[in-house]
């Protein structure tokens, strides 16, 4: 059977520095420029000459080719700036490759956004309609899934009412209950899940995966949290400087992804590559350090790490909830530590401020850690989250006080035992 | 056996070099959106405004109440035997509903860049139901208009108007009007994509066109020798038609209603090329 989704050296280029419309103004003094033949500027005759200007060539995809069998489930990884947004915009039909090719056979709805199109003035019934069509479905298919949208939504009472005096949390299960009842051939999902509490979260990783084994449909699904693509994807494509990196198994991919990031004492984060789209930046930096404060980014199973963040809240976080999550190679997590885990009480927190977490490592296995980092309040909502803010190393240590090796096949974690005849 | 292979659905993603595409089939696939945009924007335009429906048919009886005070009273300008407020309210019926569409339909890429970054629907469609929607702003202006002319009827005064048979043609003066001011959304549309300075002349430059368009004076005015000025102007037979039809006195001639037809879908045929390369990376220079 011919694959589902066939790409064919696709290459995106913009034309930096002339990027953005024109003006008539400039469009008609150049045009006057070379009616003249005068040679102040340069401008190769072409039809969009005005967007070219002194603009340098930013190929946002290079010759990416690949190719998706019906029913796969296909993770796109890579930092910010990679390709990824790019890549779904095309396959989306939003906006056209500069070369290159792909074929698509079956219905495509991209949901690259969650409540796109939503508009508050109309009620959440008016918008689930309304929303429903723009990502290409018929009014009869979303009446006929119209209560079970309601009920996924968990908005109940609210159904007739304008949107916009639904809190954020109702909103955004609302828009994410419509797309969830989409039923393409192919879906296109960019990091939307990383919406709503953690609860609805973890449903919708659910849904998610429903769509994807259950319902046998083919997914391409972009996303930095490695522990959602471990999950959902069969296979994945590592993208870097918009071209394909690597592309197979999504264990192997999470590796390479893994190991081209840096363990190192202090991170900047306010500009991360991997922050959660549509967040601003709270989270500024990150300091590792031993229990002494002398920085570190390797320690061994057992050892006191501290910890840093610097952030700066414009607006106060009366519960702030700050969480770190531990995610090993394979995108797997392995443990996380946060304040609303631990005994200690978090003041309020506004304007620049330190937080300091400290812990002892646990007996894991040596290997890269990657950090991922959330912050939220006691209400669920998100502030700033980072998926693969850090990394650190953890260094073979004599935990178990022998020299026979401990493999992965044998478990995440290390435990002493002690063995005698009883 | 390979067409049962191969699914029904095949789309191709390629740079299309200059060339017109348009699919039929993938808009009537969308049909449903267009009928839920028209809704919300009827719904939210007078959700928004305070005085909600009442909005619509204040603002011409406002315009008409200023024209018939400065054009009438004090310049003097006839509006021939016609009362000089029905005269204006019939002018402005068609010129408002012209003109609206192009105010909004126009900016169709501007306004809805956050949306078209996000997901693909036919374009057009989004221009095409701003046409469609404001036809119910129409009626009910139509229905206000219908009023004013009974209380004139009443008093006596409406001896001149003779409406006949020529009404039940005005639905089809009323789908020039509407495919011509989706025409120049359609250009307006893509010219104010490319061309970001050109927003603020769009509005100036309708504002203009309704003086050039026989709306505050009759056709007959215009002297001969100027009347090519008005064939020049593509919304003025049209205008000058709905006005003509729906007062029963009309002194257009069937070739001047010919040429207007022909120079309205030729309006359109561009109109829709414009747009159509526009759409196809717009989002890139967003």
């Amino acid at each position: 059977m011919k694959p589902i989704i066939e790409a064919d050296s696709i290459s995106k280029v913009y034309h930096l520095g002339g990027i953005g419309a024109g003006t008539l103004r400039d469009s008609v003094a150049d045009w006057w420029a070379r009616r003249r033949g005068a040679n102040g500027r340069a401008t190769p005759a072409s039809d969009d000459a005005p967007t070219r200007r002194n603009g340098k060539d930013f190929w946002a995809l290079h010759d990416v080719s690949f190719s998706v069998q019906a029913g796969e489930v296909v993770g796109f990884v890579g930092r910010n700036g990679a390709g990824k947004s790019t890549l779904l915009r095309i396959l989306s039909r939003i906006t056209e490759p500069t070369s290159g090719r792909a074929v698509l056979r079956g219905r495509v709805a991209s949901l690259l956004e969650v409540g796109t199109g939503f508009h508050p003035e109309l009620s959440g019934r008016e918008n689930i309609f309304l929303n429903g069509a723009i990502m290409g479905m018929k009014r009869a298919e979303i009446a006929r899934k119209f209560d079970e949208i309601v009920a996924f939504a968990e908005i109940g009472g609210f159904i007739d009412t304008p949107v916009k005096r639904y809190s954020s949390g109702m909103y955004v299960r609302l828009a994410f209950a419509v797309a969830a009842h989409l039923e393409p051939e192919i879906l296109i999902v960019d990091e939307v899940l990383a919406v709503g509490d953690a609860e609805f979260q973890r449903k919708c990783m659910g849904k998610m995966r429903d769509v994807a084994q259950g319902e046998g449909r083919t997914v391409l699904f972009v996303s930095h949290n490695m522990n959602a693509v471990r999950k959902l994807c069969s296979r994945a494509i590592l993208l870097d400087g918009g071209e394909v990196q690597l592309a197979g198994e999504t264990s192997a991919v999470i590796n390479r992804y893994f190991s081209s990031a840096l363990s190192q004492p202090s991170t900047e984060l306010e500009q991360h590559p991997n922050r959660s789209g549509g967040l601003t930046p709270h989270l500024l930096r990150l300091e590792i350090s031993g229990a002494d404060g002398q920085p570190a980014s390797c320690f061994a199973p057992g050892d006191r790490v501290r910890i840093t963040l610097h952030l700066r809240c414009a607006q106060r976080i009366l519960d702030p909830r700050i969480g770190i999550g531990f995610t090993d190679a394979a995108g797997e997590r392995l443990f996380a530590v946060a304040n609303y885990l631990s005994p200690c009480v978090l003041d309020p927190i506004e304007g620049q401020t330190n937080l300091v977490a400290e812990f002892e490592l646990p007996p894991v296995l040596p290997s890269r850690y990657l950090l991922d980092i959330g912050l939220t309040d006691g209400a669920g909502k998100r502030y700033d989250e980072i998926y693969g803010a850090a990394a650190l190393d953890v260094t073979e240590s004599n935990y178990l006080g022998t020299s026979h090796p401990y493999f992965r096949e044998m478990g995440h974690i290390m435990v002493r035992s002690n063995w005698s005849r009883g | 056996m390979a067409e049962l292979e191969s699914p029904p659905y095949e789309l191709v993603l390629e740079p299309s070099r200059g060339g017109f595409r348009f699919s039929w089939r993938e808009f009537l696939e969308y049909r449903d959106l267009l009928r839920l945009l028209v809704e919300r924007d009827f719904i939210s335009r007078y959700k928004q405004t305070v005085l909600g429906p009442v909005w619509f048919i204040f603002q011409p009886m406002l315009t008409t109440a200023v024209f018939a005070l400065v054009f009438s009273h004090i310049a003097g300008i006839s509006t021939g035997t016609v009362p000089a407020p029905i005269f204006y309210w019939s002018g402005l019926l068609a010129w408002n509903y012209f003109a609206q569409n192009i105010a909004i339909g126009g900016n169709t890429f501007t306004n809805n860049a956050g949306l078209f970054s996000k997901v693909y629907f036919p374009r057009v469609i989004v221009p095409l139901a701003v046409v469609i929607g404001n036809l119910g702003t129409l009626a009910i202006q139509s229905v206000a208009f219908a009023g004013l002319v009974a209380i004139y009827a009443l008093q006596g005064a409406a001896t001149n108007l003779h409406p006949d048979w020529h009404l039940l043609l005005l639905p089809l003066v009323v789908a020039q009007l509407a495919v011509l001011s989706l025409a120049f959304a359609l250009i307006f549309s893509a010219l104010t994509a490319k061309y970001r300075d050109l927003s603020h002349l769009n509005q100036y430059l309708v504002q203009l066109w309704m003086f050039a368009t026989p709306i505050i004076y009759p056709t007959t005015q215009i002297p001969a020798k100027w009347h090519w000025v008005m064939l020049a102007n593509p919304a003025a037979v049209p205008v000058e038609m709905f006005r003509g039809f729906l007062l029963g006195q009309t002194n257009l001639q069937a070739g001047e209603i010919v040429f207007s037809v022909i120079l309205t879908l030729l309006l359109f045929l561009i109109g829709m090329v414009l747009f159509q390369r526009v759409a196809r990376t717009v989002v890139d220079t967003a």
